[in-house]
């Protein structure tokens, strides 16, 4: 690994590789010919303005993409070298490799020990629960909080304990990837330094993915940045298709990007 | 407005209320008028329900809920109990509930989890609605000519099976609407995150979604029972009427008692006696009907409050 | 990594089991739905089906020639079509003024909130009362009640055909009046929700610019509400139109046919509950012609009431 050269990564580091991927809702085309690859064991954070289909993208990743009605994809996603979209996949399987966390925190209406014995138990968890749970609890930074209260229910946590806790139940079941959607964009700055420290511990042991509109915060817990872009659709009719404009380490993007569009973007000029 | 004034000064006087002003006595006249009416709208339910009080709960006694009724005649003292028309209430309706609940529920999951907008499932929930407004008679006229003249189950003719299906028709829609509204309530973010922990399609469904929606559905489904307990249409010429016990193994395949159809039956007797009893089988059938409503009430306040 | 994981994790790969359970429940889930649709057209099929026999003998004459004679075995439905036209538009006539004002009065804070709340509640009671227990009641108490007045209308205005024949017991009046309770609770039911649904800030913008409470009502939340209370209106005209016990009950139940609303009448559904259960022969055939009319009314009037609904309902 150390051998391979700075500019293009060997294939055993890359975890996610989009080839030529175009998303479309219905007849509309809302992102096109993305290339990127994601590389393993890193933060890869996914900014640009809004209406750029960073949040399609990252939805693409494990398939939850399938919930929205008319959505289509071309291209390939390959994920492990496998192509997730190919027709003999099914999307559970990649779920439970790719976990997923949103922009809303969304905690099951059970017991906080259920919320994560839950994943767990559906993917045929055969260890402790009890311990499962605990470590879960503490990698995801909220087992303070939360370990006399157990069995209250998920719901009665605070809006950043609750993020904290669907971090920890996407935790629970060990995926390869953690995709998150705007995770603290519904959370006041105090909660939205804890998941980010919480986010700096977990690239040790976890791929993760993250959209945000902060670019502060992509600053702080990135190695790696895709910047998107949205340009007018040709048609006229006002609608936008978005694209991938650059994808470099984070460091490079934020002082030296080779493209105006991320220069203007970062120095605020638009988006 | 009428008064105008000429000068800005405005005195007490007229920001004071002036009961003569037209606009004062229009809305006086219109308040009035929808007072009243709202008064005629609940005097039914107050004349009949003391009505059913008065003529029927004067007649409860044990021996009345536990024997059976006497066929009619002029030289009757009592008509007799109705105790196998309570029964066959609970059997009618339980064989309705049997099919049109796990239906009903699988239609409305089908609506509210896996339908994607399309034509067919737009074409279900149209039916759905259409199918609720079908006339109940209608429903005890095809069950009968498909059922009940054809002898299709086990050769039975009138049977406390016929009657159940013909129910179940006026159950389903119901049952089905209270389930997709009920799962439509569920927010979709807690889909996402079953989804997004690994969780298939029928586990989200059957461990996140229905378990959350389940105070609204079941409510719908209570009140949908107590509904169906009440029809007599779909019966009098399916279930028909008996004046005896179901009993044996062939209980369900034979003619049965219930509660509405006795009291349509009893009421347009000519005897005394007989039309008393129509009036204690009101009074038994009221009550059930209305605790089951007032509970399912309850139970939804009681719910909606612990929620918030 | 993963490989730690994977010792855990044993249903990593789900097993067939799991598979089949998944794709199971959909499709018994589409066929639960589908139920829907075959019981529905099998409803059609099966009183088209029995009608065939009547359709082919007397055509369209059924629906105009009144003579319903099981010894002759000559049939006509008119007595009955005019009976359900009459009887649901009447009590339709009836209910939607105090149904309507009703929901005026419990959604527009008139009266504190518990006392329109209990209004409320006693009018969705009345629609839990059976069918059979109002037609009970409407033979032993209403019937009885109404006489004196019916009586008084016939004897100062029978130069109307409509009051022409003296009121003797069961007969079209006290069905229409039986009808209009059954059909009261749900336009009060849906008016109301419909009233509920205006936006507050509708209310407030006339209010605002000095409108009086009546003035605001009849110009700014009754038309912004009246796709639903119209919807609402059809919904129960189709629900009069079906409705069987209680109008069978007090209704008289005449095959002979006669303009007046204060003598005996007929309408399909209830010459449906009355005969149907002792007809055979061609007289099955006929009940059945006439319950698929009955049928073809209420689909018309439910599908346009749900029309209506939807094309009215974008307007705010």
């Amino acid at each position: 690994m150390k051998g391979s050269s700075q500019t293009k990564q060997s294939d055993r580091e890359i975890t996610i590789s989009l080839q030529n991927v175009t998303i479309s809702y219905g007849n509309s085309e809302a992102v096109r010919n993305i290339y990127c690859d994601i590389p393993r064991g890193k933060v890869t954070a996914l900014i640009g303005p809004s209406g750029c289909g960073k949040s399609t993208i990252l939805r693409s990743l494990n398939r939850m993409n399938d919930l929205i009605q008319g959505c289509s994809l071309t291209g390939r996603v390959l994920f492990e070298g496998a192509d997730i979209y190919d027709p003999k996949v099914d999307p559970v399987e990649v779920r439970r490799r790719i976990g997923m966390v949103f922009q809303q925190p969304n905690p099951f209406p059970k017991s906080i020990y259920e919320n994560i014995a839950f994943g767990a138990r559906i993917n045929g968890y055969t260890g402790n629960l009890d311990e499962l749970v605990e470590t879960s609890l503490k990698k995801a930074a909220v087992w303070d909080e939360c370990k006399d209260k157990l069995n209250e229910s998920g719901c009665s946590l605070s809006g950043g304990q609750q993020q904290r806790l669907c971090i920890a139940r996407t935790i629970a079941i060990q995926p390869d990837v953690i995709l998150m959607d705007e995770p603290c964009s519904a959370l006041d700055p105090i909660s939205t330094l804890k998941i980010e420290e919480t986010m700096h511990e977990l690239k040790k042991n976890f791929t993760i993915i993250i959209v945000t509109h902060n670019m502060q915060q992509a600053l702080r817990v990135s190695d790696m940045t895709a910047f998107y872009n949205a340009e007018k659709l040709e048609t006229g009719s006002g609608g936008k298709v978005g694209y991938l404009v650059e994808f470099n380490k984070t460091d490079k993007i934020f002082n030296s990007p080779t493209q105006k569009a991320t220069q203007d973007y970062i120095s605020g000029k638009f988006g | 407005m009428t008064q105008t004034k000429t000068t800005s000064h405005i005195t007490k006087s007229d920001l004071a209320y002036d009961p003569g002003l037209n606009r004062n006595i229009f809305n006086n006249i219109l308040t009035f008028t929808t007072a009243i009416f709202s008064f005629v709208s609940v005097l039914p339910l107050i004349l009949v329900l003391s009505y059913v009080l008065i003529k029927g709960g004067s007649q409860i006694n044990l021996s009345l809920i536990t024997q059976l009724p006497e066929p009619p005649g002029d030289d009757l003292v009592s008509a007799g109990g109705i105790g196998n028309a309570i029964l066959g209430t609970f059997i009618v309706t339980t064989i309705a509930s049997i099919i049109a609940i796990p239906m009903g529920v699988g239609g409305g999951i089908y609506l509210a989890e896996y339908s994607n907008g399309g034509w067919f499932s737009r074409f279900i929930r149209f039916g759905t609605n259409v199918l609720s407004g079908v006339p109940s008679i209608i429903a005890g006229v095809c069950v009968y000519g498909v059922i009940v003249s054809t002898k299709i189950i086990f050769g039975a003719n009138f049977s406390g099976i016929a009657g159940g299906i013909a129910l179940s028709i006026l159950m389903l829609p119901t049952v089905i609407k209270t389930t997709d509204e009920g799962l439509k309530l569920v927010s979709d973010d807690l889909r996402k995150g079953a989804l997004g922990v690994g969780a298939s399609k029928f586990i989200t469904i059957s461990r996140i979604t229905l378990p959350t929606a389940f105070t609204p559905i079941a409510t719908g489904i209570v009140l949908a029972i107590a509904r169906a307990a009440g029809e007599t249409a779909p019966l009098i010429f399916t279930a028909l009427f008996s004046f005896y016990w179901p009993s044996g193994s062939q209980a369900l395949f034979n003619p049965i008692a219930s509660l509405s159809v006795l009291i349509y039956n009893f009421a347009l007797e000519p005897y005394e006696a007989q039309n008393q009893l129509a009036w204690a089988a009101s009074f038994v059938l009221v009550m059930l009907i209305l605790l089951t409503n007032l509970f399912s009430r309850w139970l939804r306040n009681f719910t909606s409050i612990n929620k918030s | 990594m993963t490989s730690g994981a994977e010792i855990s994790y044993k249903q990593r790969r789900r097993p067939l089991t799991e598979r089949l359970l998944d794709t199971g429940f959909k499709n018994l889930s589409v066929a639960m739905a589908s139920m829907v649709a075959i019981i529905l057209f099998g409803i059609l099929i099966v009183v088209f089906w029995g009608s065939i026999e009547s359709m082919g003998r007397y055509g369209l004459k059924f629906l105009i020639t009144s003579d319903w004679n099981p010894v002759t075995d000559n049939y006509g439905a008119f007595t009955a079509i005019y009976g359900t036209i009459i009887s649901s538009i009447s009590s339709l006539i009836i209910a939607v003024p105090l149904g309507v004002g009703t929901a005026i009065f419990i959604t527009e804070n008139i009266i504190p909130e518990k006392i329109s709340n209990l209004i409320g509640m006693m009018v969705e009671l009345l629609a839990a009362i059976p069918s059979v227990v109002l037609g009970l009641w409407a033979i032993f108490v209403m019937e009885p009640f109404l006489r004196p007045f019916l009586t008084f209308l016939y004897k100062t205005l029978n130069w109307i055909p409509f009051l022409s024949t003296e009121p003797v017991g069961p007969a079209m009046a006290p069905a229409i009046i039986i009808l209009v309770v059954m059909i009261l609770p749900i336009i009060t039911a849906i008016s109301r929700d419909s009233l509920n649904q205006v936006p507050i800030q509708l209310r407030e913008a006339a209010y605002g610019i000095g409108a009086t409470r009546w003035s605001t009502i009849l110009h700014v939340i009754v038309p912004a509400a009246i796709s639903g209370i119209a919807g609402g209106v059809l919904l129960a005209l189709g629900r009069a139109m079906g409705e069987t016990m209680a109008v069978t009950m007090i209704i008289g139940n005449s095959n002979n046919f006669n303009w007046s609303i204060l003598a005996p009448g007929n309408t399909i559904a209830a010459m449906l509950a009355n005969q149907f259960g002792e007809a055979d022969g061609s007289q099955v055939s006929s009940l059945m012609y006439a319950a698929f009319i009955l049928m073809i009314l209420t689909l018309g009037v439910n599908i346009f009431a749900q029309w209506m609904v939807r094309k009215l309902s974008l307007k705010y």
